[in-house]
């Protein structure tokens, strides 16, 4: 008996417990099937969308319930756009999350020094509060040259981040506006 | 984009210019095949044969930097051959619009030049008008001072032979793509426009567009589906984070930034608030300051409107502070810190050199991302001594998407919610909780110790967590906004009660009082009783499965809207011009199909109806466009570097508005034997961007492990260069190695009767990582700007390549 995939699928898998497989094709026997599924025993399944292009394909993001580590990233087939499909990016994203060379702690480069230094998130957030601050407060303009309301410090800029989701971006951005920055750029305009 | 990705199966013709999908946005390539499958024809306009013009029924070379006289020479054979799409252009776009008779164009310059300011004075550009304030019209479009008539003229200049002489492009190879697009303009065929980085990344980049939106209009193709003008943005979300106002100019949902011009919130809607005289334009945003208010008490729900308002920082009027001038700012010291939030400008700015050097002069900066990047490590970079640089560097690592939990907007303006999978690596964290906990510490010590005008700092609506970790869902509804005070408005027909918490269930019903709070009205509707985004339904109507449409899926803004100007895609009475492949109609007193531009009935109704350009003051679609900083229409100017020292339009050589900085013009190379070849940046399948989130994953890295420079097999016999070899790629901002590539996808162009040689080079490495994959494009790229957006012309650029 040839079993197509999807049919599979229907067969093993509730709505969001589809079990999914990496790189196989759509046509699978029961046997491959099965020992393509090891893998995937005791995982959870997410969906979410790729991050690298603007097309927005759905993927299928299995999860090991013991390691809460990716065990496998693969297209969503129900997404009506890339129908379980993705492009060699998307299909690298296992990769890009399950990757020993990501940087897992936070690093800091004193002035003047010539390597980086592993910190705590405390020491860098309230170090960073804190050089806001001063900053803020020491180039704050209530008034402009002509004697016009402003509001605002020209002495902080920032830039970021298309790669943030929308919520990230209204709360990032409101909170620079509320700091009084107006150099708030990102990349949309390059 | 006006459409999304499906859409494009519904075209006839697919014009694709300055993008190269079949190898940037793979999967949306399979549209365009199942369109081909279906008899639609494709054409593919680029310097450089690609896998994309491999699928192309029609392709044709183009010099790069040259796309105004390619679109320009469009114009011309469409008018010429009368091949628009009459009744369209004739209701529906502003062709019949009488023009000032102050207005005027001569050898390359608008009327209302300032040659000292570089900019123009726009007045003389505007519509003229009734006596009751409505633009005058001659729908026989035979009036001298019609818009029609005056682009006929402006554009009788670009005939076949001058344009082929200045774009390179063959006169047989114009002809071809003119005639098989042009067959769109028949009232049943519809037409679409991809396009990306290509047509934007020119000091002329908004120009490339309005030329593109030109022709779409004059075909009827803007509406319909299968048509529209449709952007393939290059990031998951850099739609979404437009639209959330991560740019100086704008605030979430397109409202503009206020300047110091500006006191009060009412001196804002007075200047942002554009009227129409006329009843039957929608002038949707006469509605700005319902959207203004409903933002302010998203951000400051406590406080009355003209003090949230009062609050906002101010630009100074008129000042550039986009992306360029920002970096040129940094450079002269006026910075101290810095965030580089998500994002390496080290590589990804023009002029990166200058970039780094700029790093250089801050006493601290902050960068957030995945991997090392050149930003973050800009100071141990090449030709960098650590031990004079005094910038202090903190490098927060972040969690992945699939390890976070929000919404991301394509480029179709679909939202679509992501859950988290595994859970954050080591000590990462998802951005949105590294900005709410500094936030809190930065607010805890203006409680603290107090500091200069603390109060929008201390007031501002931090409700954005949940047990202190961010929670999306929170902002999420936040964003689309809820009622603050008890109101009764009428939805339908009958009248419904809100208490304060409910959200708002659409723009429409958005406040300008305060008593609704949104941080972005274009993503009202998003979050209501359930989060939109996160719909998986994909029920459809006969109508809707016949277009692809699929509205219970995820969700779009505006509303659901799934093509935007729908309203253009029927007649006056409602009827669809394309009744295979309706989008909406008005059947029985009601519209079907995709949500429409407003509720109101056809146009006929003179009483009721609307124009279907809702966006614009007046309701039509612009072929004059008199907002723009270079002019009203698209003309022909060369790159502010380039091969030649004339061409045949006019004595201006280059764009005379170009945004350019002081002290950089004699390190523009305009016809200099030094850099004799055109050079352009594109990418590769297997990277993105500037490399960081794909030079470290080993499978991309393996398939494209470094630098690269393409080039014809003429110019690589004539410089003596061998394939695989290592050459140097150089001009006065910078030098890179890279390994030839010799191939026929590139070809000389004959431009102005000389032999003009183009390479291209990809934009993805960097000295980081890997050691030994070379370094970044835009060390190489020009710090020039279009005069509207300031993007960086780093799609068109002179440069010398030698063997190593």
């Amino acid at each position: 008996m040839k079993l197509k995939r999807r049919d599979f699928l229907k067969l093993t898998g509730g709505a969001m417990a589809v079990t999914a497989f990496g790189g196989l094709g759509f046509d699978l026997t029961p046997v491959h099937a099965k020992a393509e599924a090891a893998k995937l025993a005791g995982t959870k399944q997410t969906t979410s969308v790729c991050c690298y292009c603007s097309v927005g394909c759905g993927l299928i993001v299995s999860t090991d319930g013991g390691s809460s580590r990716a065990v496998n990233v693969e297209g969503d087939p129900d997404h009506p756009i890339n129908e379980g499909s993705l492009c060699p990016k998307g299909a690298s994203i296992y990769q890009l999350c399950e990757n020993d060379r990501r940087l897992q702690k936070v690093l800091y480069r004193a002035p003047y020094s010539d390597k980086w230094e592993e910190k705590s998130w405390d020491f860098a957030l309230d170090r960073i509060a804190k050089l806001t601050k001063e900053t803020r407060d020491a180039t704050f303009e209530v008034k402009d040259a002509k004697g016009q309301v402003v509001n605002r410090t020209g002495g902080i800029a920032s830039v970021g981040s298309a790669a943030m989701d929308n919520e990230e971006c209204w709360i990032y951005q409101a909170m620079l506006r509320a700091m009084g920055l107006t150099y708030i750029e990102h990349q949309a305009r390059i | 984009m006006t459409n999304h990705w499906i859409d494009i199966v519904n075209s006839d013709c697919i014009f694709i210019i300055g993008s190269n999908p079949a190898e940037n946005h793979p999967v949306s390539f399979k549209w365009v095949m199942r369109a081909k499958d279906r008899g639609g024809k494709v054409i593919h306009v680029d310097p450089r044969f690609t896998r994309t013009s491999q699928h192309a029924d029609v392709f044709a070379r183009l010099r790069s930097g040259s796309d105004i006289a390619f679109f320009g020479g469009m114009i011309n054979y469409i008018l010429k051959n009368n091949l628009i799409f009459k009744d369209y252009v004739v209701n529906y776009t502003n062709a019949a619009f009488i023009v000032s008779d102050k207005y005027e164009f001569k050898d390359g310059l608008f009327s209302g030049f300032n040659a000292e300011k570089r900019s123009y004075d726009k007045s003389s550009w505007a519509f003229v008008k009734d006596d009751k304030g409505i633009p005058k019209k001659d729908p026989t479009l035979a009036n001298p001072r019609c818009v029609y008539q005056i682009m006929k003229k402006h554009y009788e200049r670009y005939d076949l032979k001058t344009v082929s002489k200045i774009s390179g492009t063959p006169e047989k190879d114009l002809v071809e793509v003119y005639k098989t697009y042009s067959a769109t303009g028949k009232p049943e065929k519809t037409g679409t426009m991809l396009y990306a980085m290509g047509q934007t990344q020119h000091t002329v980049g908004v120009q490339n567009i309005r030329a593109m939106s030109i022709i779409q209009l004059l075909l009827g193709n803007i509406g319909v589906a299968g048509g529209g003008i449709n952007a393939l943005r290059g990031e998951a979300n850099v739609q979404g984070s437009t639209d959330q106002g991560l740019l100086f100019h704008i605030l979430p949902g397109y409202l503009p930034t206020p300047t110091a011009a500006m006191p009060t919130l009412a001196d804002y809607n007075e200047k942002n608030t554009p009227k129409s005289a006329d009843p039957m334009s929608a002038n949707w945003w006469g509605n700005r300051p319902k959207y203004v208010a409903s933002l302010l008490k998203a951000m400051y729900p406590k406080q009355d409107l003209d003090t949230a308002y009062s609050w906002l920082p101010k630009l100074e009027p008129g000042k550039d502070q986009s992306w360029l001038s920002l970096f040129d700012v940094m450079l002269n010291g006026a910075f101290k810190g810095f965030f580089a939030w998500g994002q390496n400008p080290a590589a990804s700015t023009a002029n990166s050199n200058k970039t780094r050097e700029a790093m250089s002069k801050l006493d601290w900066m902050v960068t957030v991302n995945i991997f090392d990047t050149e930003t973050g490590s800009f100071w141990r970079g090449p030709g960098m001594d650590p031990k004079k640089i005094k910038t202090e560097v903190f490098f927060l690592p972040c969690s992945v998407s699939i390890e976070k939990e929000g919404s991301i907007s394509n480029s179709g303006r679909w939202m679509q919610w992501r859950y988290p999978g595994p859970k954050p690596l080591g000590e990462t964290k998802p951005d949105g909780d590294i900005i709410y906990e500094l936030f809190e510490k930065i607010r805890d010590l203006y409680k603290k110790e107090g500091g200069a005008f603390p109060d929008p700092i201390l007031n501002l609506n931090w409700d954005v967590a949940t047990n202190h970790i961010f929670d999306p869902h929170k902002v999420a509804k936040l964003i689309n906004g809820y009622f603050l005070t008890e109101k009764t408005l009428k939805v339908g027909d009958a009248d419904k009660t809100f208490k304060p918490g409910d959200p708002v269930p659409a723009f429409a019903m958005l406040q300008a009082d305060g008593s609704t709070c949104s941080g972005n009205w274009i993503y009202c509707a998003s979050y209501t009783d359930k989060n939109m985004a996160a719909r998986r339904d994909k029920t459809q109507t006969e109508m809707q499965a016949k277009i692809g449409l699929f509205p219970g899926w995820t969700w779009a803004w505006p509303v659901n809207r799934r093509i935007l100007y729908n309203r253009a895609s029927v007649d006056m009475n409602g009827k669809p011009y394309q009744p295979e492949k309706a989008v909406i109609a008005w059947q029985d007193g009601k519209w079907v199909g995709d949500v429409p531009d407003g509720p109101w009935p056809p146009m006929a109704d003179k009483e009721k109806g609307r124009y279907p350009f809702i966006m614009t003051t007046e309701g039509f679609g612009q072929i004059f466009g008199p907002g723009r900083n270079d002019g009203p229409l698209p003309e022909f100017y060369e790159p502010l570097e380039c091969p030649v020292n004339e061409h045949p339009f006019s004595k201006q050589l280059h764009n005379p508005t170009a945004l350019i900085f002081a002290g950089e013009a004699e390190k523009r190379a305009v016809c200099d034997p030094r850099y004799p070849f055109i050079c352009s940046t594109y990418r590769v399948t297997e990277h993105w961007q500037t490399g960081v989130m794909t030079r470290w994953t080993p499978w991309l890295l393996e398939a494209e492990p470094q630098m690269f420079v393409e080039m014809s097999p003429e110019l690589a016999e004539m410089r003596g260069i061998k394939g695989g070899e290592k050459v140097i790629v150089e001009n006065m901002r910078g030098q890179l190695w890279a390994k030839a590539i010799i191939s026929e996808r590139i070809k000389p162009f004959t431009v102005m009767g000389e032999t003009i040689h183009q390479v291209g080079i990809p934009w993805h490495y960097g000295w980081v990582y890997p050691k030994d994959g070379g370094e970044s494009a835009n060390l190489l790229t020009p710090s020039v700007g279009d005069p509207n957006t300031g993007i960086p012309e780093t799609k068109a650029f002179m440069v010398n390549v030698r063997k190593a």
